[in-house]
């Protein structure tokens, strides 16, 4: 299905407050978009704005054309995933009763999930290959299990797009990998994706856009090799960047980036 | 692959439901033993007959006399639906309140419904209204009391009302009616009134009629159906507002529904039996340790164990000592003790 998120001139803020000022920016199907910028700049504010959870104060977000706030919460949820950060809640849910939660737009008012959602849930624990998980306690898994799972729940919505804020944070080197690598594989067949990431290699490995907030309330959006350059990171996070080919392969060049320290 | 997976579900599902047919035979039992229990002594046998007199208009045989049916029917029965009907609903407000607070610390009277409705007892003891009287204004003041928290957190916040906001405002106002329950003892006549209100605010089920326990029995189920269908969500709920509204929930209006049912379930037991504490706390608690934390089944199973629950304190709280101690302090006894000793145990059954 076509679905494009587009955000026209938005400015987003608490009260009266403004944090991100004029924003704009389209997702696409299959496209990744990640969002970079130092702590502080308004990215969780731009997501809650995104996600509905606060009222876009100047602009527009349309989602096929039509304005987020026209829509209902039940088919919000059924095109847009949300994947939060990895958290521990009150209750030792077991994993597939919380992946069943994904069910929850598409379940009707006073009925439970039903064996069909029951088996969504089950093919997207099998997606992620953690389906060995099923049946532990979800408080009691690894933080890095616990965001696959929040990603399987986020899948089980069969959203068109997934807003994920930092899947990669809290995770060990070996799980923010695999987690990219789900985010790519998820975005070939079609699904669109914005995600924060507080690592610009992370944008090099699979993101098709980069939007670059920083903050004098500037905002930078383009092609990943536009916008990651070592002038523009330079400016947004204040420190010294080189970026360099690696050649992978016959004709495949990967760019990364790496830190350098004053001397 | 998904062949075992249903195949767990299924034993999961044959679990619960042995755990409620066991709950429900354990019922059913507690409330033989209550019924025949207490000073003027019934048979098993002359119970039946009482009733299948009442059914069938059959005869009864001369050692049952007249005495026996009024206590039946017009104590006994009462009292014991009313302590099953009241452990229930407080244990099922409390359980929905943990859920939309996401906390398993948390009693069905934190947003200050049992204050409220003691506050209103208390001012309708005060005016010598009658013992239907006294119920209503309790009703309506515990409502009120809800309200007054809902509608000030909403002020506060600005349309974006947080749980945290709510439970202060909640306690504030809890702290405001138990300050005017003081107001009002310190003013009543000391030989008539204030003994009657400190009695009521004791909680006890001494006084309830039939009519009592047809009004329980109405408003209790009428409040706990809505709660009973919106169960799924409430376990979405318990994620936090943000990924429930991500899920598609309407968080305000499930957030309504949850808490006018709850409260009115709550306030409707308080003005019946005034304040019996711990039982909404802990009663969900231990039937979150026994089945886990689906409120697909928690909600059920923690009415049946919370009707079980307080109809057995009741029981031993009549018919144990030589003088009948007040039911709001028998559950308070015996719930501290045991909440210490889950929280020794180990936090099971939450985090």
């Amino acid at each position: 299905m076509e679905l494009i998120l587009e955000v026209k001139h938005a400015v987003c803020g608490y009260g009266k407050k403004s944090v991100v000022e004029n924003i704009s920016l389209k997702v696409a199907n299959g496209e990744v978009v990640c969002l970079l910028g130092p702590n502080g700049v308004g990215k969780t504010t731009f997501f809650k704005t995104l996600l509905g959870f606060i009222k876009v104060q100047k602009g527009e977000i349309l989602l096929n054309g039509k304005n987020i706030a026209d829509w209902s919460r039940k088919s919000l949820a059924k095109m847009i995933g949300y994947v939060p950060q990895a958290h521990t809640p009150p209750f030792p849910f077991r994993v597939l009763d919380v992946v069943i939660m994904g069910r929850t737009p598409h379940i009707d008012g006073g009925s439970y999930p039903s064996r069909k959602d029951i088996e969504v849930a089950a093919e997207a624990l099998e997606r992620l290959g953690i389906s060995d998980l099923k049946d532990k306690i979800y408080t009691e898994i690894s933080g890095g299990e616990r965001q696959l799972v929040l990603i399987a729940r986020a899948l089980t919505q069969q959203p068109a797009i997934l807003i994920m804020d930092e899947p990669t944070s809290n995770l060990d080197f070996g799980n923010q990998i695999r987690v990219l690598q789900h985010i790519n594989d998820l975005s070939k067949n079609g699904m669109g994706v914005i995600m924060t990431s507080h690592f610009p290699n992370h944008a090099f490995l699979c993101s098709t856009k980069v939007a670059l907030m920083q903050k004098n309330k500037c905002f930078k959006v383009g092609d990943v090799n536009e916008i990651v350059t070592e002038d523009n990171l330079k400016e947004a996070y204040g420190i010294s960047v080189k970026i360099i080919d690696t050649k992978i392969g016959k004709n495949k060049i990967l760019k990364s980036c790496i830190p350098i320290l004053e001397e | 692959m998904k062949f075992r997976h249903m195949y767990q579900n299924k034993m999961k599902n044959k679990k619960d439901s042995l755990i409620i047919v066991l709950l429900i035979l354990f019922t059913t039992g507690v409330f033989f033993v209550s019924i025949l229990t207490g000073r003027y002594s019934i048979t098993p046998g002359q119970m039946f007959q009482l009733i299948a007199k009442r059914i069938s208009g059959t005869q009864i045989s001369k050692s049952i006399n007249s005495n026996m049916e009024t206590i039946l029917f017009q104590v006994r029965l009462p009292r014991v639906l009313s302590a099953m009907l009241i452990g229930a609903g407080l244990s099922a407000s409390g359980a929905a309140y943990q859920g939309m607070f996401r906390n398993p610390m948390i009693s069905p009277d934190i947003l200050g419904v049992s204050s409220g409705a003691g506050f209103g007892a208390s001012i309708a003891i005060l005016m010598s209204f009658g013992s239907l009287g006294i119920e209503m204004t309790a009703f309506l003041f515990g409502i009120l009391a809800v309200g007054l928290s809902y509608f000030i957190s909403k002020a506060v916040s600005r349309g974006n009302t947080t749980m945290l906001v709510l439970v202060l405002i909640g306690m504030v106002v809890s702290s405001l009616f138990q300050s005017m329950i003081s107001i009002t003892k310190y003013i009543a006549d000391p030989y008539g009134k204030m003994p009657a209100i400190t009695f009521w605010l004791m909680g006890g089920l001494s006084t309830i009629t039939p009519d009592d326990v047809k009004i329980l029995l109405i408003v209790i189920i009428a409040a706990i159906v809505p709660l009973m269908l919106i169960r799924w969500k409430i376990n979405v709920l318990s994620f936090g507002e943000e990924e429930a509204m991500a899920l598609g929930i309407h968080i305000s209006r499930i957030r309504s529904i949850l808490i006018l049912c709850s409260t009115i379930i709550t306030a409707a037991c308080v003005s019946a039996s005034g304040m019996i504490g711990w039982v909404g706390l802990i009663v969900p608690h231990l039937a979150r340790m026994i089945v886990g934390p689906d409120y697909k089944i928690l909600l059920p199973v923690s009415c049946l164990m919370g009707g079980m629950y307080l109809l057995l304190v009741d029981t031993i709280a009549r018919s144990v000592f030589p003088m009948e101690i007040p039911l709001g302090i028998l559950t308070s006894i015996i719930g501290t003790p045991f909440f210490m000793y889950l929280l020794l145990k180990g936090k099971k059954g939450w985090n």
